[in-house]
């Protein structure tokens, strides 16, 4: 019994914070705002905890399973959490509903948990809907932005539709195998045509989750309109989750089958790069852009899972990791800045260095980092999701990853450019960054300039996946 | 010797800085610490000399290994031969300089020395790196300074060529690392350098790794048709920008065909070298016939970087010892001269706020100093002897004349009918802007000519230190020749397979 606790902790604190949310939404006063600290304060302990008493194990006749590895992914999740509780605070504590979007936050991420952790079909069905339910009510949280419902819509639809497709795809696969367990199922995957296509089905569900191109078409609505914390939410943490198990998924259940999606996954990333670079080059609001961004960065890493099981998992954990620090820093910068002034366009954003030196600096190290620029992290987690994906020798899909980083270059320079050097008669005028804000800003940037430097953090990485994965 | 003092010193300085209010206190620290760095870089040359006095022939010396990740195996693997020896010399002579003549930055002066700082710290990582990965991470580091060098203090169209420069360079960077994986995954599993070299690259893969490599680092050192980035980027960025740029940043270029394409890749050299030849002997002719042109004395160095960096990869291509080391000697002796030139032309512009030369003239008058570092540096660039310029585009002549078929005694020709169009360029331009009548236009539009002052002090200094290394090499070269030559050697041993 008390293996129970162990292995489930993570999962039963978050549903433990849950429960805290509920009590206070429930018995506390009408005034919420004080309790943020005690929140944030909260998923911290649920961060810092998922480092101590890891258990490897089972439950539920191997529909649930975790280890060092999942454990550590779950704490990239948590951290990503922690994060957003910072660096949005200024928008949360404006919110009349602060408990409530903490509470589907924390249900969205318990679901995330599920997911990475889980050994069956239908675990895993149940808790990508746990996952992503809550996140559409997240979308819609401005309630009075059309556009946030709007982008809910499209959201909740899109998941629907990408739910359906999924199940169909289970169900398939259930037909032509008889089993939904991931163990059994690595056993009997063969390429006859049906199960074929039921694993189309299956990878077209991911490819929507990932936002992968041609089923990106959601993201930049959906990010524009919704809050700034949903949007950062959905681009990060939700992004890093579907992409562990994608990786678990194809390489321990369709090991056989990679003939078939190798290529799959070639051409989906040269179309992913390629379009959400062309695409990110013409947008002039701020949360669009960096959607069209991270459309860009999901090819990069599915350059990266073309090459071996561990060396991608190993090299997409450690992209995810610096990823959360990276983008949420542009989001939070974002952020503060459209909810003390409202400006989101890149336009407005010109001659901020002159007001704003301090977020400036946060920002244009954020975008360094997403554009993979030494010395910052994002340099090597660029590098080591190339150096994975060239173990197969497929040396041109390296070059054209690499000429796709000098085209994202062009459009992250082009903030740093309306940042730091054009001129404006009347640049966004002088934010007063409250303290948590600051000190998450600050956490990110720490982030991006130590994880690279400190190898034996990529070691470390490596180490886990080779004992577990 | 420990090499991770070279790095040391400007990390700790840059960062020193930070913190720092006053702009006095920033400009002192800077000075302190470049003084320091270049202290260290002399102690290095010394103890190299002894080292190898001794007749200590290793490959190179000072090496040092730190484990940073060990799958993929990266290593900061350290160690500095002849060559690199050299180069370290070359960027800390113009990390002083670059910081003496940027004394009167007023705008963001802190963040200005931290670029700069940073900028010298990519460059003296990239020399003294011995793992491809890190000698990449080094050359990466300096894309951020040199953006934000050029947009912010730069000067007219500054933002196009921070733009074209940051996009050239990093698409440079792109093939480089496609020519890295390549190698590590087909020869070893390993980024060393010296391993790499022990072992036995097919020469298939040398074929199609080394065009990558080369024009990698082609596109740093100007290679043409890669060179776009060079006039613009030079002519906006500030002075002590432009200095670094043409001073150190091509020498990274430089230093990366020769030392780790084509000494990794001889078989690879070997089968594109005429390719080589045909593009560099164009541009010298095309640089310096493009100098001609040129109305700007930022532009006018530029294109003169084109031309005189041709030679550089022309000895490359040439692929005999002498070539090699009349490539590096050139690329030493470029950046001292190209250094000087640009300091030169910032000191003027910031007396007449003119780089037109038509729009100046008899300048010797006001400003004799700087017009005396003037001409010497053009002396330099058309190559007389004494100086600095001669000896090295000397011996890339000779180099190539051992080379006796047609094809190579042709392209040599060329190169030096180029020297002939210096001749008419360089004299033009300090024909005009130093003698004849005094002329400004900026004084006739009611300017007091007597506002304008001679180099202070921090600008003399800058000057003289770079004058010394012209004279120094020019006039006695056989130290630099006694620490480039047994690398050249040792280059060419790949080639006839010793």
């Amino acid at each position: 019994m008390s293996d129970f606790f162990l292995i489930m902790k993570q999962e039963l604190a978050v549903t433990a914070i849950i429960f805290f949310l509920l009590i206070v939404k429930i018995a506390g006063k009408s005034k919420n705002v004080e309790w943020l600290p005690w929140i944030q304060l909260l998923l911290l302990l649920n961060f810092i905890g998922g480092f101590f008493f890891i258990q490897s194990g089972t439950l539920f006749a191997d529909m649930y399973h975790t280890n060092g590895l999942l454990a550590f992914q779950k704490n990239i999740l948590s951290l990503g959490v922690y994060l957003i509780s910072l660096l949005c605070s200024d928008w949360l504590k404006k919110s009349e509903h602060l408990p409530e979007f903490f509470l589907l936050m924390c249900s969205s991420l318990l679901g995330m948990f599920l997911l990475i952790s889980s050994g069956n079909l239908l675990m895993f069905y149940l808790s990508l809907e746990l996952a992503s339910i809550p996140v559409a009510a997240m979308a819609n949280f401005d309630l009075h932005k059309k556009s946030a419902s709007e982008g809910a819509m499209k959201l909740i639809f899109i998941s629907a539709f990408a739910s359906a497709v999924l199940l169909f795809g289970i169900s398939l696969i259930y037909g032509a195998t008889g089993t939904i367990s991931f163990d059994s199922l690595a056993q009997v995957v063969t390429d006859n045509p049906l199960q074929i296509l039921a694993f189309v089905f299956f990878f077209t569900a991911f490819t929507f989750k990932l936002s992968v191109v041609p089923f990106h078409l959601w993201t930049a609505d959906v990010y524009e309109g919704a809050p700034i914390a949903t949007t950062s939410y959905l681009s990060v943490i939700s992004k890093g989750a579907v992409a562990f198990i994608f990786i678990t998924v194809l390489y321990k259940v369709f090991a056989p089958l990679e003939t078939v999606w190798y290529w799959m996954l070639v051409v989906l990333s040269v179309l992913t790069m390629l379009i959400g670079n062309l695409f990110a080059l013409r947008q002039q609001n701020i949360k669009r852009f960096l959607a069209f961004s991270s459309i860009a960065q999901v090819g990069f890493i599915l350059v990266a899972i073309t090459g071996t099981g561990v060396d991608s998992m190993a090299s997409v954990t450690y992209f995810i990791l610096i990823y959360v620090f990276s983008n949420l820093a542009a989001f939070g910068v974002a952020a503060i800045i459209s909810e003390k002034t409202g400006k989101e366009n890149i336009d407005e954003y010109k001659g901020l260095y002159k007001t704003n030196p301090f977020l400036s600096w946060m920002l244009a190290i954020a975008l360094f980092s997403l554009a993979g620029i030494p010395p910052t992290a994002g340099f090597f987690g660029k590098l080591f999701l190339l150096t994975a994906g060239s173990v197969k020798g497929n040396f041109w899909l390296i070059l054209i990853a690499g000429l796709n980083m000098v085209i994202s270059l062009f459009y992250y320079l082009k903030i740093v450019r309306a940042v730091f050097m054009d001129k404006n008669e009347n640049p966004v005028e002088k934010v007063l960054v409250n303290g948590y804000a600051k000190m998450g800003l600050v956490i990110c940037a720490a982030g991006i300039i130590l994880a690279g430097l400190i190898g034996p953090l990529y070691d470390y990485i490596r180490e886990l996946i080779t004992i577990f994965f | 010797m420990n090499l991770l003092l070279l790095l040391c010193i400007p990390l700790i300085t840059s960062l020193a800085i930070l913190p720092v209010r006053s702009r006095a206190m920033v400009r002192w620290i800077s000075l302190f610490g470049s003084v320091a760095q270049l202290a260290a870089a002399v102690f290095l040359f010394f103890a190299y000399n002894q080292e190898r006095d001794t007749g200590n022939t290793a490959v190179v010396l000072f090496e040092d290994h730190f484990k940073f990740i060990s799958n993929p195996e990266i290593n900061f693997h350290f160690g500095v031969d002849g060559i690199a020896v050299a180069m370290i010399l070359l960027t800390s002579f113009v990390l002083v300089a670059g910081v003496l003549v940027s004394w009167k930055i007023e705008k963001m002066t802190r963040e200005f020395y931290f670029l700069l700082l940073l900028l010298a710290l990519g460059a003296f990582g990239f020399f003294i790196s011995l793992d491809l990965f890190v000698l990449f991470f080094f050359l990466e580091i300096s894309v951020i300074p040199k953006y934000l060098l050029i947009g912010i203090w730069g000067s007219g169209k500054k933002e196009y060529a921070a733009n074209k420069l940051a996009l050239m360079l990093m698409g440079g960077s792109a093939l480089i690392l496609v020519g890295i994986l390549l190698l590590y995954f087909n020869a070893g599993h390993t980024f060393d350098v010296l391993q790499l070299s022990h072992t036995n690259i097919n020469g298939q893969l040398q074929k199609t790794v080394f065009p990558l490599l080369f024009i990698g680092f082609g596109v740093f050192t100007a290679l043409f048709p890669f060179h776009t980035w060079v006039p613009d980027g030079h002519s906006s960025a500030p002075t002590a920008g432009s200095m670094f740029l043409a001073g150190i940043s091509m020498k990274l270029g430089g230093y990366g065909c020769l030392r780790i394409a084509t000494f990794l890749l001889p078989e690879g050299a070997r089968e594109y070298a005429n390719i080589i030849i045909i593009l560099s002997a164009i541009a010298i002719l095309y640089g310096a016939f493009a100098t001609m042109m040129q109305k700007d004395l930022k532009y006018i160095n530029a294109y003169s970087s084109v031309s005189h960096v041709g030679f550089s990869l022309l000895g490359i291509g040439m692929l005999t010892q002498t070539a090699f080391t009349g490539a590096l000697l050139q690329m030493v002796s470029h950046g001292v001269m190209t250094a000087l030139f640009f300091a030169v032309i910032g000191i003027i512009y910031d007396r007449t706020h003119t780089r037109q030369v038509n729009e100046m003239g008899g300048l010797m008058k006001l400003l004799p100093f700087t017009m005396t570092a003037f001409f010497i540096v053009g002396l330099c660039s058309l190559g007389l002897p004494g100086l600095s310029g001669f000896v090295a585009e000397m011996t890339v002549f000779v180099g190539s004349w051992e080379n006796a078929d047609a094809f190579h005694r042709i392209a040599t020709i060329a190169a030096c009918v180029s020297i002939v169009v210096t001749a008419v360029y360089i004299l033009r331009a300090i024909g005009k802007v130093a003698m004849g009548p005094l002329f400004v236009n900026n004084i006739t539009k009611g300017m007091e000519s007597n506002s304008m002052k001679d180099a202070t002090w921090n600008e003399k200094l800058a000057l003289i230190i770079l004058i010394g290394g012209i004279l120094a090499i020019g006039i006695m070269p056989e130290w630099l020749n006694k620490l480039l030559k047994p690398s050249a050697e040792m280059i060419m041993n790949r080639f006839t397979g010793n």
